[in-house]
């Protein structure tokens, strides 16, 4: 039986964990991004227009962790972009069911964007839907779908969701 | 309160709009930086090639499956619909009602029976067809539309339309040529070679807004030579590279292009010491994101571009279209809609979806895309008599056999500047 101390704290750990993450990405801290992830996990960035539509299309699709390691390498070693500082804001953190053990959870996100030599914009804005596992390390994604109101992408997603 | 009609109304004076500029005298091996900037080019672009005798790409029929189905679009400046009608037959249509000018559709996507103007509900059928006028004989005996006015006359313009294997293009000229002249053969063949006339699934779209004029991603995707260099992962997995067998030809006097390579993988060659950012070390975890199933002419990837804002291309295994809408001189929106065949088993969807991941504006060899010709577009704004040189494979406009050229860019502005009379 879960009482409701334990949602509670239940819920505060949770939101912990988001904001860590979100910490996590604004250090561009990549290589600690991966670690909230399992190895089985599902990671995607769609659109709402997508997901409305019932398209599997992701602009991020990775189908396990060692393609958020490929990512990361990526982003790393090989691609050219032009510097900018983000910031995630996360908000409405929501325990939608545990089922089989497994924390079904949701959060609105936000991300600016400040680049070199502009004030920061709101860069996308939209929505976690999550599947977490609780480890004895604490929490890690199994499957999460950063699903992101914006029509268009400005310019371009390089920094992770 | 009344209206003087003889009061005298504000002088005007008629102000045409004149391109005051000179090209370079080198021809078409420059590039004058005003091209990208200046509104009376982008307006005259909009008139000459978006709304004159081009075939501009609309969609995929699959995109709009059933009678009634509907996806809004746009050529150019110009809102369009493409939606199926009763005869299972594709329209495209302007998306602005025949009496103030409303869009009359306004979702991206949907199902109808008909369409309704929102603003005096002016009411048309799936072909554009007046089919109401409320009040349209007045009220209380009073007011409404003069007797002759004629419903058949006040439709929505049905635009040109062909379906050529399942993807959908449209012209809002009468006098252009057929969309098979117009595209020549060698296009042509690159458009049947990735719609054989098999049933197609829409994966989804990918949409960004890039702040570049949109001449430049036509640039980039007629430019083997940056992809050669910027794109690390092309060159190091050998999905694209200065070194393999290609061909560049330009088609349609400089308008179309076609440029084709073979995915040959990792490998090192005399070449790849040129390839500063060739990476021998590079470790890829999950190498199926840079492996495709052999699916066409044993790796042939490219594709063709289609003057004036569409390309078709396979890379890997994500079969997609990409569509440049220009929104003013200084930027532009570029889709891709990704879409696979009815008969694919489910790794092959699997694998679409992977590959989707090096394209679009995440993707591991078109972020920097966006990334650079947002630097261009910044770099050549504030110097608008600067010149841009492609000399990069010779001065002239004949095909090649190799990568390391920008003769799809110089055949292009040979086009260009005969067509905008510059």
């Amino acid at each position: 039986m879960t009482t409701v101390l334990d949602s509670i704290a239940l819920r505060m750990q949770i939101r912990d964990f988001y904001d860590d993450y979100a910490n996590t990405l604004d250090d561009v801290d990549l290589e600690g991004w991966v670690d909230y992830f399992t190895e089985d996990c599902h990671y995607r960035v769609i659109s709402q227009e997508n997901v409305k539509a019932g398209l599997p299309l992701g602009l991020i699709y990775c189908m396990n962790k060692n393609m958020l390691r490929d990512r990361v390498t990526a982003l790393r070693e090989t691609t050219m972009f032009e510097p900018r500082t983000l910031r995630h804001f996360i908000s409405g953190v929501r325990i939608n069911r545990i089922e089989d053990g497994l924390i079904h959870a949701q959060a609105n996100f936000m991300i600016t964007e400040a680049l070199s030599d502009q004030e920061p914009t709101v860069n996308l804005v939209g929505q976690y839907q999550d599947i977490l596992e609780q480890t004895e390390d604490g929490f890690l994604l199994r499957r999460r779908d950063c699903v992101y109101d914006n029509y268009r992408i400005r310019n371009s997603l390089i920094i992770p969701v | 309160m009344s209206c003087n009609h003889t009061e005298q109304a504000p002088r005007v004076v008629e102000a045409p709009i004149v391109i005051n500029r000179r090209w370079p005298e080198e021809g078409f091996t420059r590039i004058p930086a005003w091209v990208y900037t200046d509104p009376a080019v982008y307006k005259k672009e909009m008139d000459v090639f978006f709304a004159g005798d081009t075939w501009n790409y609309v969609g995929l029929e699959c995109e709009v499956p059933e009678v009634g189905s509907f996806k809004r679009q746009w050529i150019g400046d110009r809102p369009v619909v493409m939606v199926r009608n009763e005869d299972g037959q594709i329209n495209v249509i302007e998306n602005r009602c025949a009496h103030k000018g409303a869009q009359i559709c306004w979702e991206n996507t949907g199902k109808v029976s008909d369409f309704t103007c929102p603003y005096h509900q002016w009411n048309y059928d799936l072909n554009g067809n007046l089919q109401g006028v409320p009040f349209r004989r007045g009220a209380l005996g009073k007011g409404g539309m003069p007797k002759d006015f004629d419903p058949k006359k006040w439709g929505i313009k049905r635009l040109r339309t062909v379906n050529r294997g399942g993807s959908i293009w449209a012209t809002f000229s009468e006098s252009a040529p057929s969309f098979e002249e117009y595209c020549g053969p060698d296009v042509l063949a690159e458009i049947d070679h990735m719609l054989p006339g098999k049933k197609l699934t829409l994966l989804g779209y990918s949409r960004q807004l890039i702040p570049s004029n949109w001449k430049m991603y036509l640039e980039n995707l007629k430019d083997p030579y940056h992809a050669t260099l910027l794109h690390t992962f092309y060159i190091t997995f050998g999905l694209w590279r200065a070194d393999s067998k290609s061909e560049c030809i330009p088609t349609g006097g400089g308008a179309h292009s076609v440029m084709v390579s073979h995915n040959e993988g990792k490998k090192k060659s005399e070449a790849t010491a040129e390839m500063e950012r060739f990476r021998d070390d590079l470790r890829i975890l999950d190498a199926e994101t840079v492996t495709p199933r052999k699916e066409f002419n044993e790796g042939r990837v490219g594709g063709a571009w289609v003057f004036p804002a569409a390309q078709f291309g396979i890379q890997a295994n994500s079969l997609k279209t990409r569509h440049v809408i220009p929104r003013g001189p200084n930027a532009h929106e570029l889709v891709f809609t990704y879409y696979g065949y009815e008969d694919d088993d489910e790794e092959m969807t699997r694998l679409r979806l992977k590959h989707a991941n090096l394209l679009g504006p995440a993707g591991f060899v078109s972020m920097d895309d966006s990334e650079m010709l947002k630097q261009v577009h910044t770099g050549i704004s504030g110097y608008p008599d600067s010149v841009s040189v492609v000399e990069m494979g010779g001065r002239d406009t004949e095909p090649t056999d190799y990568m390391v050229s920008e003769v799809l860019i110089r055949a292009f502005y040979k086009y260009y500047r005969e067509a905008m009379g510059l």
